[in-house]
């Protein structure tokens, strides 16, 4: 029996299914809006503008996409080699901590960018080793990584609550967080880049975390398919038996694909931390993790593709805040509405049209499903 | 001429741009056995799933016994008399016989008046075609000949005057082969008429009347089977002329390459997989290991390959062990001249995801040549994947296409390519031909042959005989996890039949 459905071009793969299902949650979320009695295309304009309208609104914007394109890469990564990383939360939690010993101990003595390097390196140190432990237990003892990584992102939770509220929290002070970091622990905006090209920014936390994110983008691409590593991986995630045929080691592949999703997920950190708040306070990570899935899903797991799924989410993150303040009868509640509905027309049904799509391509021009189309692999 | 049985008329179905049936005719006439043979992916089975319901033609008309039929589902294909033995059985293991035949068919809330009626209807079945099975046994201690039987009474308790079977024999020993084949020659005479879809020609020259030929979704011929020859199904076949027989000189064997001592396998399930199995393969001949599917074949493959854990016993490769604990670094073996060619290429031995290039290089990743530092020699994999694609005519010819996408028979071609391309001392080849279309088989053939004409040692497990007898220089028989026989290449079918259904050495003692 041949596959019933025969390839799509990959610009159709890559460029119109996307497309269609983001149409199609974001009119469904139009029948949302307006069941609450505002007008959806209203909304839809205060949405785009209150993201992209002005300077302070790209850069917000920006922010938000920086922080999903390290947990969607991190999830990604795990994809990959074929297991399921639902820990990339905890693990950007915990990662806070390894932020907060770094920047507590030398922000008053050495500068930002002697401080940003040692708090990147910590960073994906304390996120690596915080998926190490679920990794081990998948790759030597079976234990299941979805119920592991979950279980661990409630006990990072708990043990930054516990320090929060405790050792890290100064004397005296009633709010769980950190104390302040002093100037070389703050990083440097980015917004200049956004007045470049002429639009005014009034204060937006947009920081040199947004670069660091685009090159691990790309250093993430490198990985999977140009190096040997990303080649066992990827084999692993397809056939666990055909790694065993091929020589490569269960364990350390398990072990190595998680420590490099931890590592990325805990280097989320730096964005809000570091670029932001300039403390560790709690619930800093405020379910940007679990984006990650959908954003690595929607970006097909290819670092391009999660680069702009990130800037999609950025911009439903920062043009719902727009509208939960512009429309009062749309309520922060209804911007989870509209996010949940893009997570589950792009990345949970995925492949709903997929195969009318493919079957008007077939009927138009036969041609262009044939057994040519060359599967696209890489940028 | 009899009336038709089936007719079809102007079938076409397409899946996405991939025509898989186009306007086929074919008229299958009342109480014959009708053959329909072709290569892997010529149609056969979506024709055959058409008549049965599982897919609607796109265009064309069905007519069985004469009226035009509409069938959407198998229960309108039941209620119009067929039925369907699939190749793979459609059991309930831990269910009776009865349970299983009843199955879909209850007549009641409660099973007891089924089952009575059941037990009687079988009876007369059982009479009446020599289908003897116990009604009471549990499906999965049957051997597979019964458990076919089984799946043939299912179709018959529900009135089947039209049965088709798909690729029968693949799980058969030769002489339950046999024994189907009397079967279905008794069905016809009770008036039945018998659909036999197999790309085994003897079989389709042994038992049918009248046999079509089904290529690249068109029929391209209609046969009354005494009127051809093998010679002229394969040609039909393949659309060109092929050598059934791969010609080769004798063996000249050398030094001993790998030795297998008192092997011992278990599976999971504690279950003695390969019993106390010792051989030697030597330089420059092709050693094949016959025996009906599931006798310990794969088990014994996997342990030699260092991918299966063994209890006992111990196997030498140029005189140096190999880790049996099931811990062995494949990729270790390869670097000592081991070359393996997995029965399952689907999953083991081939990424389908991945493209051609990549796979081209599965196990030897970490060989230095298609590496720099960390990094992946893009060029040197394009390379070397475009030079074996030349060498071993893997068609389509496109490097970065994705592996799904070829056909079974270069997916093959691929792994052989990488393999033997790798120049090992010893090559294990587990089902070298499996799903692998007529013309690619004989190319196939002839590499494993070049291979030891140039002294390299060539172990080969298949389930098909005549595979193993053409490439043979030597042939292991297994059985139950034991080899129970050596032979010469000369050795006739029914003597290895024999050997394979474990009518073992006691007579051949006598």
């Amino acid at each position: 029996m041949s596959t019933p459905y025969a390839k799509l071009p990959a610009w159709a793969d890559y460029g119109l299914i996307p497309l269609i299902n983001l149409s199609v949650a974001f009119i469904v979320a139009g029948f949302v809006v307006m069941l609450v009695g505002e007008n959806p295309f209203r909304a839809a304009v205060i949405l785009v503008e209150g993201a992209f309208g002005k300077g302070t609104g790209i850069a917000f914007t920006l922010f938000y996409a920086t922080t999903f394109i390290f947990t969607g890469l991190s999830v990604a990564v795990a994809a990959h080699c074929g297991l399921f990383n639902i820990g990339t939360e905890g693990q950007a939690y915990i990662a806070g901590l390894g932020i907060a010993i770094v920047c507590l101990s030398f922000d008053s003595t050495l500068p930002w960018w002697l401080t940003f390097p040692l708090a990147i390196v910590a960073s994906a140190l304390v996120g690596a080793l915080w998926a190490l432990i679920p990794a081990y237990l998948q790759a030597k003892r079976g234990s299941h990584i979805v119920i592991t990584t979950i279980m661990f992102n409630f006990i990072a939770a708990s043990i930054m609550v516990y320090l929060l509220v405790g050792p890290l929290k100064p004397a005296g002070s009633q709010a769980p967080q950190t104390r302040n970091f002093l100037a070389g622990a703050e990083l440097p905006k980015l917004n200049w880049i956004i007045e470049l090209f002429g639009a005014k920014i009034r204060s937006a936390p947009l920081n040199i975390c947004f670069l660091l994110a685009l090159a691990m983008a790309f250093l993430v691409w490198l990985l999977i398919w140009r190096t040997r590593l990303g080649y066992e991986m990827r084999t692993y995630g397809h056939s666990p038996k055909a790694a065993r045929y091929a020589g490569i080691s269960e364990t350390r592949i398990i072990i190595t694909a998680m420590m490099i999703s931890g590592a990325l997920a805990g280097m989320m950190a730096l964005n809000p931390v570091m670029g932001d708040q300039h403390n560790v306070a709690i619930d800093f990570v405020s379910g940007a993790g679990f984006v990650g899935i959908a954003v690595a899903l929607m970006g097909r797991l290819h670092p391009v593709g999660i680069v702009l799924a990130a800037i999609l989410f950025g911009m439903l993150y920062q043009g719902g805040a727009e509208l939960a303040f512009e429309m009062p009868a749309i309520s922060r509640d209804m911007i989870v509405i509209i996010q949940g509905l893009v997570i589950l027309f792009a990345g949970a049904l995925e492949h709903m049209f997929r195969p009318y799509i493919q079957a008007l391509f077939a009927s138009f021009s036969p041609k262009s499903v044939g057994m040519q189309a060359v599967n696209g692999k890489g940028a | 001429m009899a009336q038709a049985a089936i007719e079809l008329t102007g079938i076409n179905k397409s899946f996405g741009a991939v025509r898989a049936n186009r306007d086929i005719n074919l008229e299958i006439a009342r109480g014959t056995i009708h053959g329909i043979v072709g290569e892997n992916g010529a149609g056969k089975s979506t024709l055959m799933s058409i008549l049965y319901g599982f897919y609607q033609a796109d265009s064309g008309e069905i007519r069985v016994g004469g009226k035009p039929a509409s069938i959407k589902t198998p229960n309108d294909a039941i209620a119009l008399g067929i039925g369907m033995v699939h190749q793979h059985f459609m059991l309930v293991d831990n269910f009776s016989v009865l349970e299983n035949i009843i199955l879909g068919a209850e007549t009641d809330a409660l099973l007891k008046s089924s089952i009575a009626k059941a037990r009687s209807e079988l009876d007369r079945l059982e009479r009446e075609y020599g289908l003897e099975v116990d009604p009471d046994a549990i499906i999965e201690e049957l051997p597979v000949g019964l458990q076919q039987r089984v799946e043939i009474l299912k179709a018959l308790y529900r009135g089947a005057e039209i049965l088709i079977l798909d690729e029968p024999t693949g799980v058969l020993t030769p002489a339950e082969a046999d024994h189907l084949f009397r079967i279905l020659r008794q069905l016809k005479e009770q008036g039945k008429t018998v659909v036999l879809i197999t790309h085994k020609l003897r079989e389709i020259m042994a038992i049918t009347d009248t046999v079509s030929v089904m290529r690249q979704g068109t029929m391209v011929a209609t046969r009354e089977t005494r009127k051809t020859t093998v010679e002229e199904l394969a040609e039909l076949m393949v659309g060109r002329r092929v050598l059934l027989r791969v010609e080769k000189g004798d063996a000249e064997a050398g030094a001993v390459k790998l030795a297998v001592k008192n092997l011992t396998v278990r599976d999971s399930r504690g279950v003695t997989m390969v019993d106390d199995v010792s051989f030697d393969l030597r330089a420059g001949e092709i050693v094949g290991i016959a025996g009906v599917a599931g006798n310990g074949q794969s088990e014994l493959l996997e342990a030699i390959s260092g991918i299966r854990h063994a209890v006992s016993g111990s196997v030498m490769l140029e005189g140096k062990p190999i880790d049996l604990t099931g811990k062995a670094d494949p990729g270790e073996l390869r670097d000592r001249g081991l070359a393996h060619v997995p029965e399952d290429r689907h999953h083991v031995g081939l990424v389908l995801a991945f493209e051609e290039n990549e796979n081209s290089i599965l196990g030897y990743h970490d060989d230095p040549r298609y590496l720099r530092g960390p990094f992946l020699n893009i060029d040197a994999i394009m390379a070397d994947a475009k030079d074996k694609i030349e060498k071993y005519d893997i068609r389509p010819g496109n490097p970065r296409l994705k592996t799904a996408n070829f056909s079974g028979g270069n997916q093959q071609k691929i792994v052989l390519a990488r393999e033997i391309e790798q120049d090992p001392g010893v090559l294990i080849v587990g089902q070298p031909t499996r799903g692998v279309d007529v013309g690619a088989i004989e190319f196939i053939h002839k590499r494993l042959i070049a291979m030891r004409d140039q002294g390299k040692a060539v172990l080969v497990v298949s389930v098909e005989l005549d595979e193993i007898r053409s490439l043979s220089d030597r042939i292991l028989v297994m059985f139950a996890g034991r080899i129970v026989g050596e032979r010469g290449p000369e050795a006739t079918e029914g003597e290895l039949g024999l050997l394979m259904a474990g009518v073992e050495h006691q007579e051949a003692a006598q």
